[in-house]
């Protein structure tokens, strides 16, 4: 089993396997954001007390969806490689962060955008909306941590060390709605039963949720190529990879 | 949009945006590596 395991984080077959999966991964993605953005524009109804407004779910929820679950990656990532000494578990880990900030800051701009309608401003000190901003913080954090170091090998484990600690944030975010007080909704899809959305609104967001996913893997996989081939420029498969 | 399209809009113009960014940068990001790794390829080559 654990040769399985140190194979799996070989170098090479980690960039051969990533440059595979690139294409089915960007082809899922197309496919189902494609068929989620016109189900959630023209084929939901409006909502009986957001109306159209709540249409902004379509792209606010799969952003920080995809902002916690590339955080959770990132996370596991670098525990792997901070407690195996799997170089690519940090490879993993720096390519995942610059995606997971992108959404984040996604995620707070949307929902910002969804406030203004429905709690009269842009911005509260709400539990979830204050935990989804330490969550970009901390991707900021991590990747500054990781270009501060000379050594590329100390910036890693400092990152690594940092993402693990903030992993915390995660349960908070996802449960904030449920532990405080909070202006914010609370879970209608990811709830234990049946969620409350009828239909026809929910699976254009189920799509949407698979889509984003699946552009994480898409991006996550060309973002990894690059990693590994900056880390590994010395050795003797990459001239054959770079040639070819 | 029912009075909404406002909000509505800029905020799949935004999540779009951020996509096609990710896609642009991740792509610029292998091609940069590429490069590098052939450069010190070639300078390896050089001087073996």
């Amino acid at each position: 089993m654990w040769t399985w395991f140190y194979r799996l984080a070989s170098p090479p077959f980690v960039y051969r396997t990533a440059a595979a999966c690139t294409p089915w991964f960007m082809a899922a993605a197309v496919a189902a954001i494609g068929y989620g953005t016109i189900a959630g524009l023209v084929f939901a109804p409006p909502d009986y007390q957001q109306g159209n407004a709540f249409r902004i779910i379509y792209v606010h929820a799969p952003s920080a969806w995809l902002s916690m679950f590339a955080y959770t990656t990132l996370a596991v990532a670098g525990a792997i490689g901070l407690i195996w000494r799997i170089k690519m578990g940090h490879a993993v880990a720096a390519a995942s962060a610059p995606i997971g900030a992108s959404f984040a800051l996604a995620a707070l701009v949307t929902g910002s955008l969804w406030g203004r309608p429905m709690w009269g401003t842009y911005w509260a000190w709400d539990p979830r909306l204050t935990s989804e901003l330490i969550l970009l913080f901390l991707y900021v954090g991590v990747m500054s941590l990781r270009s501060a170091f000379e050594d590329p090998g100390r910036g890693d484990r400092a990152a690594a060390l940092l993402a693990i600690v903030g992993v915390v944030n995660i349960p908070i975010i996802h449960y904030s709605v449920v532990w405080w007080n909070s202006l914010h909704q609370g879970a209608t899809v990811a709830k234990i039963g049946m969620p409350e959305m009828p239909g026809s609104m929910l699976w254009p967001l189920l799509s949407m949720l698979l889509g984003f996913m699946c552009f994480y893997g898409a991006v996550l996989c060309m973002r990894l190529r690059g990693e590994v081939l900056n880390r590994e420029r010395q050795a003797a498969w990459v001239r054959e990879a770079v040639r070819s | 949009m029912g009075g909404y399209a406002r909000f509505v809009w800029p905020c799949f113009a935004l999540v779009f945006g951020v996509l096609a960014w990710n896609l642009w940068a991740a792509n610029r990001y292998q091609a940069e590596a590429r490069k590098r790794a052939q450069r010190a390829l070639a300078m390896m080559g050089d001087h073996p």
